[in-house]
């Protein structure tokens, strides 16, 4: 392991410590620690079984790492405990690959569900509150389409919409745009870069490597279950300290170089 | 003219008592099997190693096992242990038992096509395990076995005439009476056939309005 | 306890020649059923429009009105109409075959309908009629494609055929019944009569189930 900084909990938005997992005796966490700051956008970077996407689920609990601890600035997260488990994710907002809106809701439900169930927001503020939100991502005109009348561009950014909504300290977004059609993209990538600038703190999995060099304040590359590298995006991408680093990054360059303009 | 006369002083009085009876049968034979087949068919999804075991030992018996001698085991066969039940309630215990293992099957079938993204999605959003089951899982599983649970419905009323068997006076109870009391058998049963089949339409036109009230773009015909 | 178990043991051989009724009536009118379905399916697929809506009201006849009813109906409704004097057993097989072959000619409109249009016209591009195509192309497909529709049909057609009880056909329920009234032991002989229908269900449906895969052809996925 070459690079890795030591990191300090007190003024981070989100750290974890040393997590671990194992499925079946295969260990595909073995040991990560990582710390968020606010503002930031960090981003994972890893060949596929690397274990990002596990990374980022047993962040938030939807997978329970074996070891290790999380902190949400600076309080150490008591995932045992039911309630602190809930508040806890209802701080901390997620994008999954697919999407996963809810299929039997439109989309101003899938927004606005989360504010009336689990923040017991009444209907009427929430409607309101998850129509800006929609505005936010540019679909208020899509308010009463379902998923399944919806594109995955289109759906992505109501996910993005639906976590927005719950007003997150910080945002997992596992890589996003991976599900999508080339064409559709950038307009995912374009609702992400407003959140950058919006200072919203972000953790995000993803293969867009221009997206990465461009916004990024920092790059983590990982393999097998380990954090290889991590740095300013113009070092790991040009000059990293790792022969597998290098290896990775040009190859991802070569495969997904062009894809980002769109 | 005189079949007229027939019908209309005899056989539609006699089956409009016997109607009601079969209604009563029937509602609460609904409205329990569905209850039934909730309980049970999330015990086999969702219940550990031994609940899901008895789970399907239960549709194992209850679906293997013909209703009528369902029916005279519970009529027939509980007072050998000193239960004595009215042909109502042996009835009624009958069909929902017997639905609601039909019913536990569909509902079992529609929470296994529920993604497990839907559920990733729903504790990311910090909801709790029964928040999810009432705000996601329920409604989604709901709306896929509606179709499946509508068709055992209609079941049920057709099987609702083996309530006879156990001396339970229904609809085809009474025309079973006055057509051996009038001998004319023909007529009867062909006038209580068709009391079945228009209760069966009217029956499956609701269920269908109940689906079309219900249906969301693209959920129903998704293949999982 | 004792008692009870004596009384079963006793039983059993004649609830046991109660299954063999059960058993033909069931087989009858599977058959019945089969060989009124296929053409009905066929009628409903290919036929012009008044023949369709007549296999249609014939479906929605057999399938609305309740087993019951028409059992009392055929037998002593129609029989005695027309002067025909049938056995409450070939009343059974004939009611339990005609509904069943309306719920059959519905497995197989099914089937036929899921085989490719392409097969139809292969056929017809080697000069084949349309009956012709019927018999060799479609209905050798559709018949394969059915068998696990129909292993849920007898599994019904046996649970029904326990209704031709109220006919007083000689069946494992009436047989039951009898022994019951008699000894006052009815909870232990209903159970063994489920236990018997449970067995006939479960290797009913193995037979099917090896009767697909022997006519099963290689690599033929649907």
């Amino acid at each position: 392991m070459c690079g890795n900084i030591p990191q300090k909990v007190g003024k981070m938005i989100l750290s974890a410590e040393n997590i671990k997992k194992s499925y079946g005796g295969r260990e595909i966490l073995k040991g990560i620690s990582l710390s968020i700051a606010k503002g930031e956008l960090k981003v994972l970077i890893g060949p596929s079984g690397a274990g990002k996407s596990t990374l980022l689920q047993c962040l938030n609990f939807l997978v329970m790492p074996d070891e290790g601890d999380v902190w949400l600035e600076g309080k150490k997260v008591n995932h045992a405990k039911k309630r602190d488990l809930y508040a806890f994710r209802q701080q901390v907002g997620m994008i999954f690959q697919d999407f996963n809106l809810f299929d039997h809701l439109s989309a101003l439900e899938n927004v606005k569900i989360g504010l009336v169930r689990v923040r017991g927001m009444d209907k009427k503020a929430a409607t309101e509150r998850a129509m800006a939100e929609l505005e936010r991502v540019g679909l208020s005109n899509h308010a009463d389409h379902y998923p399944a009348q919806l594109s995955g561009g289109q759906k992505q950014r109501v996910s993005i919409a639906r976590a927005l909504a719950m007003d997150p300290k910080v945002m997992l977004l596992d890589e996003p745009t991976s599900a999508l059609d080339p064409e559709l993209i950038g307009e995912v990538l374009a609702v992400v870069r407003d959140l950058v600038a919006n200072g919203m703190t972000m953790i995000m999995a993803t293969h867009q490597i221009g997206f990465s060099r461009a916004m990024a304040d920092e790059i983590i590359f990982m393999e097998n279950g380990l954090i290889v590298e991590q740095g300013p995006p113009l070092k790991i991408l040009s000059n990293a300290d790792c022969e597998r680093t290098r290896e990775f990054c040009s190859r991802v360059t070569d495969l997904y170089g062009e894809a980002e303009r769109a | 003219m005189e079949l007229l006369s027939f019908l209309q002083t005899e056989v539609f009085p006699a089956l409009f008592k016997g109607f009601k009876v079969s209604l009563l049968l029937i509602v609460p034979s609904a409205v329990l099997g569905l209850c039934v087949g909730i309980v049970v068919g999330t015990a086999r999804v969702y219940g550990n190693r031994t609940l899901s075991a008895l789970a399907n030992a239960f549709v194992t018996l209850f679906r293997g096992v013909p209703l009528v001698v369902q029916l005279f085991f519970w009529y027939f066969g509980l007072p050998y242990v000193g239960i004595y039940l009215s042909p109502v309630a042996a009835s009624i215990l009958g069909f929902s038992l017997c639905s609601g293992a039909y019913h536990s099957e569909y509902i079992r079938g529609a929470l296994l096509s529920i993604k497990t993204g839907q559920m990733l999605a729903a504790q990311a959003l910090g909801f709790s395990k029964m928040q999810m089951i009432v705000s996601v899982i329920l409604p989604q599983a709901m709306r896929r076995a509606l179709p499946g649970c509508g068709n055992e419905i209609i079941y049920l009323i057709k099987y609702s005439s083996l309530a006879y068997m156990i001396t339970c006076i229904e609809m085809t109870g009474e025309a079973k009476v006055l057509a051996s009391h009038s001998f004319r058998y023909t007529e009867v049963f062909l006038a209580v056939g068709a009391c079945y089949l228009l209760i069966v339409s009217v029956a499956s036109w609701v269920l269908q309005r109940v689906e079309d009230r219900f249906r969301i773009p693209g959920f129903e015909h998704r293949k999982v | 306890m004792h008692e009870s178990i004596a009384t079963v043991i006793s039983a059993l051989p004649y609830m046991l020649e109660g299954a063999l009724v059960t058993i033909v009536v069931v087989l009858g009118a599977m058959l019945f059923g089969l060989a009124l379905g296929v053409p009905l399916a066929v009628g409903q697929v290919y036929g012009g429009r008044v023949l369709k809506r007549l296999i249609g009201f014939y479906v929605w006849f057999f399938r609305g009105v309740p087993l019951l009813v028409l059992l009392f109906l055929f037998y002593f409704g129609f029989c005695n109409l027309v002067g025909l004097n049938l056995s409450a057993f070939a009343v059974a097989i004939i009611v339990l075959g005609l509904i069943s072959s309306a719920y059959q000619s519905q497995i197989f409109r099914g089937a036929i309908l899921s085989l490719p249009a392409g097969q139809f016209n292969a056929a017809r591009a080697l000069g084949m009629s349309d009956s012709r195509t019927i018999l060799s192309i479609i209905l050798p497909q559709a018949l394969r494609l059915s068998i696990p529709g129909w292993s849920n049909e007898y599994s019904i057609v046996l649970k029904d055929s326990a209704v031709t009880f109220a006919l007083g056909v000689a069946e494992i329920m009436a047989r039951t019944h009898f022994v019951a009234s008699r000894t006052y032991q009815h909870l232990p002989l209903y159970l063994a009569a489920g236990l018997i229908y449970l067995a006939l269900t479960y290797f009913g449906i193995k037979g099917l189930r090896i009767l697909e895969q022997k006519v099963r052809i290689h690599g033929y996925v649907r």
